[in-house]
C-alpha cells in the first residue's frame, strides 16, 4: 500500500497536475470551439481526456486505503476520483458548460457521479467535503428542466447543502450526488460562476 | 529533518523549474505566469494555513507556473479551523484536508510552522523578502456580551474556548468546562458553533469515541449530568443565523427531544411560505420540530428567542454554583414581526418596567461570534485593522488598503480610486468577518488568489497592483531564516507535520479513534 502512495506522489511531482491540466485543457477546448462537427470532436476530446484519467486511476489505491481506515465515516470519499471507463456501445454523453462558457463533451459510465467526471476530467469543481454531501462546492445547474426531472429528487441532505449554495436556482444539484444512467443520456450541466458579480478579471490592465 | 523547509535559494530555483514539456505552453497560461520582467519566480508568503489559506495557495499554485509559497502558522501543525473548529462528529467536513494535503505536496510549497508572526517573529522581517503576503489568519477570539458575571472562570465558558478543549487545541488544553454542577446549560447565540455546542453536550458519548475528539473531553463528557440546552438568541427565529443540517442533526439525535416553540415568537404558516427557499425549508424543520417523544426522552433542548443576557448568578449557599442567568425579554417591531430584517425592541410590562426572566443555568456559554485581532506589527507595514468590523480594511477582492495618504492612488479600468497597499494581500475571515461555511472561504480565497494572479502578471510594468520586484529580494523563506534561527525559533516543516500527524494517527488507532491528537505543543515536538 505505502508503495502504491509513494508511487502516486512521485508520478505527481514529476507531473505537476496543475500545469498539465490546464494546458490539455486548453488545447483541447479550442479543439471544440473550432471544429464543425461536434460529434466528432466530443470523441477527440475525450480520448485525450481519458490519458489524464489514466494517471488519477493511479492514485486510487492509495485513496482506497485512506478511506478503510476512516471506517467510522458513512460516505468518506469512497470512490472519489476513480471512474469505470464505458463498455463499448454502453457510453453515456454528458456535457459540462465550464464557468467561461466553454463546453466539454464526455462520455461516461452507467454509475458515475458528476464531481468524479469534473475532477477526473479537470474540470474546475471542487469537492471540499469529498464528495460525501456535506459542503455545496460540487454545485451545478442542469440545463434542462426536463432532465431534471428524470433524475431521482434530492434528499434532505442534498438540499440541506444546495440552501447554502452561491446562485441557487430551481434546477440546481450537488455534482457528487447525481449519479449518470442510460436516462440521463445528452445531460447538459453548467457550473455556476461564484459568488461575487464583479470577478477579478474586471481588473485586468487595458 | 527540516529538509523542504530550509531549501536553499538556487535549489528553489532548481526545484521550480518549469519542465521541458510545458515549453509550449498556451498564450492564456503564459500570460498568468510570473512576468519576464521579474527574472525569478514571485515569492509568496501566506499567514495562516486554515481553509482560506490553502484555498490560496491552490489556487495560486495551480494557476501560476512558478510562483513559490511558503505558509506560515503559529502552531507546529497545520489546517487552523478544519482541525481545530470543524466538531469531532463531522469528519466528511474535513476532507477538505486532503485537498490541502495535495496541496502542500507540490515543491513549490513551504510550510513554516511552529512560528508566532508578529509576536516571535516581526512582520517587518518577512516584507523585504516577499513579492507578496497574503493575510488569512483568521479570528482568534470571540465577542463578549459585556454582563456582570461574564468574566467568571467558573462555569462560565466561552464557545469558542470550549470548541478548542474538545478539539484538543493547546490554548484550551486547561479549560475545565464545569459540567457536573447541574443539569441545565445556557448557549447564548444562535450560530452553529451554539449548535455544535449543544450537540456535543446532548449527544451520547459512545457515538463519539471513534472521532477524533480529545480524550479528556472524552472522559468529562462522559461524567457530565447536563440533561437541558437551551439555545437562547437575542432576536427572533428569522434572525437566527445557525444553517438547517445542525438543526436537523440536533432534532435527529437519539432520545433527545426538542421544546416546541411558543406560537407567538415563531412565523405564521403565510409568512414561512412566502419565505426564500432556504429560510423556508428551516422554518419549516424548526415547526416539525423532534419526533421524540419528551417523556421517554432523556434530554432535551430548546431554541428560545427574544431574550437578551443580562447578568448571571451564582447560589448564595455555594458561591461555585451557577444557578441562574437573568434576561430581559425583547420584542419584534410589531410593524413587521416576520419581516427578516425585523428590529427588536425591549419588551416593557404595563407598569413600564422592563420585562425580564430568568432561566435555570448551571454552566454558560457566550457563543455570539468570533472576532479577528490584528496582528502585532501590521502598522508596521501600513495595514489599517478595523476594529470595528474586525476585519483588514480592503477592497473586497483582498487587496489590502492604506490608510489615505500613504501609498499611490490606483486608477481601477472601471474608473475607481483605490489607495492600496502594493503586494499585501488578505482572505477569509480577517477580509470578510467571521461567518460563513467551508465553501464560502474558498469562494472568497479564490478570489484573492485572483486577484493576486492578476496582480502579479502585472509585476514589473507600469501601473502594476503589485509593488516593484526590486522592491523584493524574492528569497523568502530563505531570507527570512537567519533571523527566526537567531531569535532561538524552531519552526516545523511539512514532512515534521508528516510525522506528527503519523504519531496521532497510531496513538488513535490504539484506541479506536480516527486520530488521538497531542493535546499541548511541546508533545507535538518531542515527536520530532
Amino acid at each position: 500500500m505505502a508503495l502504491w502512495r509513494e508511487f502516486g506522489l512521485q508520478l505527481r511531482r514529476a507531473l505537476p497536475r496543475t500545469s498539465a491540466g490546464e494546458m490539455c485543457l486548453a488545447q483541447s477546448r479550442r479543439y471544440v470551439s473550432h471544429s464543425a462537427t461536434p460529434w466528432g470532436t466530443g470523441e477527440v476530446a475525450n480520448t485525450y481526456r481519458r490519458g489524464l484519467g489514466l494517471y488519477k486511476g493511479v492514485q486510487t489505491p492509495s485513496q482506497g486505503w485512506k478511506s478503510a481506515q476512516r471506517s467510522f465515516s458513512v460516505s468518506a470519499q469512497a470512490a472519489h476520483g476513480h471512474l469505470t471507463p464505458p463498455k463499448p456501445g454502453e457510453e453515456i454523453n454528458v456535457t459540462f458548460i465550464d464557468k467561461d462558457g466553454s463546453e466539454v463533451k464526455l462520455q461516461v459510465a452507467e454509475g458515475d457521479n458528476l464531481l468524479d467526471i469534473a475532477q477526473a476530467n479537470d474540470l474546475e469543481m471542487e469537492g471540499a467535503c469529498g464528495g460525501s454531501c456535506a459542503c455545496s462546492t460540487c454545485h451545478v445547474i442542469i440545463d434542462e428542466p426536463d432532465m431534471f426531472d428524470k433524475m431521482e429528487e434530492p434528499s434532505d441532505d442534498e438540499n440541506d447543502m444546495l440552501d447554502l449554495a452561491f446562485g441557487l436556482t430551481e434546477t440546481s444539484r450537488l455534482g457528487c450526488q447525481v449519479l449518470m444512467n442510460k436516462d440521463l443520456d445528452g445531460l447538459v450541466v453548467r457550473l455556476p460562476t461564484m459568488t461575487r458579480n464583479l470577478q477579478a478579471s474586471d481588473f485586468e490592465q487595458k | 529533518m527540516l529538509d523542504r523547509a530550509f531549501v536553499c535559494a538556487q535549489c528553489t530555483a532548481r526545484l521550480t523549474r518549469r519542465p521541458i514539456w510545458s515549453k509550449a505552453l498556451p498564450f492564456s497560461a503564459r500570460r498568468l505566469s510570473s512576468n519576464a520582467a521579474v527574472n525569478r519566480p514571485a515569492r509568496v508568503a501566506i499567514v495562516g494555513s486554515g481553509p482560506a489559506g490553502f484555498y490560496a495557495a491552490a489556487r495560486l499554485l495551480s494557476k501560476n507556473d512558478d510562483a513559490v509559497v511558503d505558509m506560515y502558522e503559529k502552531l507546529p501543525v497545520p489546517f487552523g479551523l478544519a482541525r481545530y473548529g470543524v466538531a469531532p462528529d463531522h469528519p466528511e467536513v474535513k476532507n477538505c484536508e486532503e485537498k490541502f494535503t495535495e496541496v502542500a505536496s507540490s515543491p513549490r510549497f513551504n510550510f513554516v510552522g511552529n512560528v508566532d508572526l508578529g509576536n516571535e517573529l516581526p512582520l517587518s522581517t518577512l516584507k523585504p523578502h516577499y513579492d507578496a503576503i497574503l493575510f488569512s489568519y483568521g479570528a482568534s477570539k470571540d465577542k463578549e456580551l459585556g454582563i456582570p458575571g461574564e468574566q467568571s472562570t467558573r462555569s462560565v465558558h466561552s464557545a469558542r474556548a470550549f470548541v478548542g478543549w474538545y478539539n484538543g487545541l493547546p490554548e484550551h488544553r486547561d479549560l475545565e468546562p464545569d459540567l457536573t454542577s447541574g443539569e441545565d446549560a445556557v448557549v447564548i447565540g444562535q450560530g452553529n458553533v451554539a449548535l455544535d455546542v449543544a450537540r456535543i453536550l446532548l449527544s451520547d458519548v459512545d457515538a463519539l469515541r471513534s472521532t477524533d475528539i480529545a480524550d479528556y473531553a472524552l472522559e468529562k463528557l462522559s461524567k457530565s449530568t447536563i440533561k437541558r440546552v437551551r439555545v437562547v438568541g437575542r432576536r427572533g427565529p428569522l434572525q437566527a443565523s445557525f444553517t438547517i443540517k445542525e438543526v436537523r442533526e440536533l432534532l435527529q439525535l437519539p432520545s433527545v427531544s426538542f421544546d416546541p416553540i411558543a406560537k407567538d415568537v415563531f412565523p405564521p404558516e403565510s409568512v414561512i411560505n412566502g419565505l426564500p427557499r432556504a429560510q423556508k425549508r428551516l422554518m419549516q424543520l424548526i415547526a416539525k420540530g423532534s419526533a421524540n417523544d419528551p417523556q421517554t426522552s432523556t434530554k432535551s433542548w430548546s431554541l428560545d428567542f427574544l431574550l437578551s443576557p443580562e447578568s448571571l448568578h451564582w447560589s448564595p449557599i455555594h458561591p461555585y454554583h451557577l444557578t441562574h442567568a437573568k434576561f430581559s425579554r425583547n420584542e419584534l417591531d410589531p410593524s413587521g414581526p416576520f419581516s427578516p430584517s425585523s428590529k427588536v425592541t425591549p419588551k416593557h410590562l404595563s407598569n413600564g418596567k422592563p420585562a425580564m426572566v430568568n432561566l435555570p443555568a448551571s454552566v454558560f456559554f457566550r457563543s455570539v461570534g468570533y472576532k479577528s485581532l490584528p496582528l502585532p506589527g501590521l502598522e508596521d507595514l501600513g495595514i489599517h485593522f478595523d476594529s470595528q468590523r474586525g476585519v483588514i480594511a480592503n477592497d473586497g477582492f483582498g487587496r489590502i488598503k492604506s490608510l489615505s495618504g500613504a501609498g499611490e492612488p490606483q486608477k481601477l479600468p472601471d474608473g475607481s480610486i483605490l489607495t492600496h497597499l502594493p503586494g499585501l494581500y488578505c482572505a477569509g475571515w480577517v477580509k470578510r468577518g467571521p461567518t460563513g461555511v467551508i465553501a464560502s472561504t474558498m469562494t472568497d480565497a479564490f478570489t484573492t488568489a485572483d486577484t493576486m494572479l492578476q496582480d502579479l502578471a502585472s509585476h514589473g510594468t507600469s501601473g502594476s497592483l503589485m509593488h516593484a520586484p526590486q522592491d523584493s529580494s524574492g528569497l523568502g523563506w530563505d531570507g527570512v531564516k537567519p533571523e527566526a534561527e537567531r531569535l532561538g525559533l524552531r519552526p516545523t516543516s511539512w514532512q515534521d507535520w508528516q510525522r506528527i500527524d503519523a504519531a496521532e494517527r497510531e496513538r488513535g488507532q490504539q484506541k479506536g479513534k480516527v486520530r488521538d491528537k497531542f493535546g499541548r505543543v511541546d508533545e507535538m515536538l518531542q515527536v520530532l
